[in-house]
């Protein structure tokens, strides 16, 4: 997928924010702002998306709502974490029912400060985040450029190889280590 | 009798911005019933009280919702106000009385955008938000901040606004006036959007009172209910006040009352602009609320009535701050309307009721 960054799609839900954020990510694809013309459209479909934009905090009501959401989306993704909710908690980081930002959870990429955020702001996050996207985009092109399982034999060559299982672990477990997987 | 489906909606859905999560039962296409439940948002701020005292505690209150957030503040502020015996001065009551309507106005214009985008008119969607810019703009010069913008405290109004800026502020309502007809003619005229809200979600008058409906959900089923007429505030000086009411209780008759709203909204401005006082907008907040002391007030708030009750301990931090907001009043009435609709209204029936989940939940 070279090219996701000339239209990223970005899926966006709401953690537990006071919709400020909300409306604010939504301005910014209207006209004045306008984020369309860059080809971003708000999708509701992860499966289609690239760019996870999470508002609010997280409680464990909607952490594994959160959590389910990012594990349907296809790589290369990236997240962004709207406003001081996401980052950390913002003015509600006390609060009882709120467990922290959004990193709590999943491996953020861009934290996009303000509370609320303003519309600049957030286009400025998902600009530095089509960044990372065509980085993790090339870097996984790079990586399946080569058949699974099967070690250098030469363009358009299969050839098996006995000790597959130590080759295939090692970019496994790098590849877990740098999203952040589970352990956290 | 074909057999029974749970559909589950939500909480992540194209339709809404926020999350709340419905299971549906429905017999083929038609839902039976709706059963909602909620608490994705909730954070817990009404016991934040005991962390923040009552003048942080405004921030917080704005935080409440990103939408209604000025009618939050101001609903908070005013009910602080009663507790402690404090009077604020004319000119700050009609400032936050301006303020609430221009964010009634942006309230039902983000409401109008997103029921078009509920439908599929991309373009009214796109239209609606583009005048509602123009609003936040306002807010901006005023105050510095677009959504939340902390202009409501304890004691007053923190910043007083030139009469030339009020001025403008007319000039530039005067302009969206002329586009946003245009646009309300598309919503109550084009036959596309008549046909898709004509007869949706019905909701009778007795069945809008029995669930104790709020604001303009309420009031499109002619329930005569708005706080407005209470005259609160600098409303008790407008030369005449009538809530907008329409009989038919469907998800047209939902919109026409929000489109009229909207146009009242900016009529009131324009009169309390006239009518403005000059002096100072806030007064000197001295001490903290008495032991047991206690206040209750409510404010009209874009989607409807909400409600306020706080009691004192004798500190600067509260012994108690509960809020009631619309939305939770309205839940039940949006039960009623899913039952019977078709799997296909449903996103349009919840939009009606106008949600504000981050309201409800706290």
């Amino acid at each position: 997928m070279p090219h996701a960054s000339k239209s990223p799609w970005i899926i966006h839900y709401d953690g537990s924010s006071c919709n400020g954020c909300d409306i604010e990510v939504l301005a910014a694809l209207t006209p004045l702002y306008d984020a369309e013309r860059f080809g971003v459209i708000n999708t509701g479909n992860p499966k289609h998306a690239d760019i996870f934009v999470v508002t609010g905090s997280v409680n464990d009501q909607n952490e594994s709502v959160v959590r389910q959401i990012y594990d349907q989306m296809l790589e290369p993704k990236v997240v962004v974490a709207c406003g001081a909710c996401a980052c950390g908690g913002g003015v509600y980081h006390t609060c009882y029912n709120v467990n922290g930002g959004i990193d709590t959870v999943i491996p953020v990429d861009v934290y996009v400060p303000g509370c609320a955020i303003r519309p600049e702001a957030l286009i400025d996050g998902i600009v530095t985040a089509i960044g990372i996207l065509d980085e993790k985009s090339k870097e996984l092109n790079g990586i399946s450029t080569k058949p699974r399982g099967y070690a250098d034999a030469g363009e358009g060559v299969y050839a098996p190889q006995a000790d597959v299982a130590d080759k295939t672990e090692e970019p496994a477990e790098a590849k877990a280590a740098a999203q952040g997987g589970d352990g956290r | 009798m074909s057999e029974r489906t749970v559909v589950p909606f939500g909480p992540q859905h194209p339709v809404l911005p926020e999350p709340v999560h419905l299971d549906l039962v429905l017999e083929d296409e038609k839902v039976i019933t709706a059963i909602p439940r909620i608490g994705f948002v909730h954070r817990g701020l009404e016991k934040l009280v005991t962390k923040r005292d009552y003048t942080q505690f405004v921030f917080i209150t704005e935080r409440i919702c990103g939408i209604c957030s000025f009618g939050h503040s101001l609903g908070y502020v005013q009910n602080v106000e009663q507790l402690m015996g404090i009077e604020t001065t004319d000119r700050a009551e009609y400032l936050r009385t301006i303020f609430h309507e221009l964010s009634r106005i942006h309230s039902h214009l983000l409401w109008l955008g997103l029921m078009a985008d509920s439908f599929g008119f991309e373009a009214l969607f796109m239209h609606c938000w583009r005048l509602r810019e123009d609003v936040l703009d306002i807010f901006e010069q005023c105050t510095g901040g677009r959504v939340i913008f902390s202009a409501c405290d304890v004691g007053g109004f923190k910043n007083d606004v030139e009469d030339s800026v009020l001025k403008g502020m007319c000039e530039t309502l005067d302009r969206i006036r002329d586009e946003y007809n245009s646009i309300a003619k598309t919503f109550l005229t084009d036959s596309s959007v008549r046909t898709r809200l004509s007869g949706v979600g019905y909701l009778t008058r007795e069945q809008a009172a029995e669930c104790s409906m709020v604001g303009p959900f309420g009031r499109a089923s002619g329930l005569l209910v708005d706080d407005r007429l209470k005259g609160i505030g600098a409303y008790g000086d407008l030369a005449a006040f009538e809530p907008i009411l329409s009989e038919d209780g469907d998800c047209y008759a939902r919109c026409y009352v929000r489109i009229n709203e909207v146009l009242q909204s900016m009529d009131i401005i324009a009169e309390l602009v006239d009518k403005i006082p000059a002096g100072d907008v806030m007064v000197d907040v001295k001490g903290a609320p008495e032991d047991g002391a206690k206040a209750m007030s409510t404010v009209e708030q874009p989607r409807g009535q909400a409600f306020y009750y706080s009691e004192g301990n004798g500190t600067k931090f509260l012994e108690r701050m509960r809020i009631r907001t619309p939305t939770s009043q309205n839940l039940a009435g949006l039960v009623a309307a899913l039952g019977g609709c078709d799997l296909a209204d449903v996103p349009i029936i919840i939009l009606t009721i106008d949600p504000c989940i981050s309201c409800t939940e706290r």
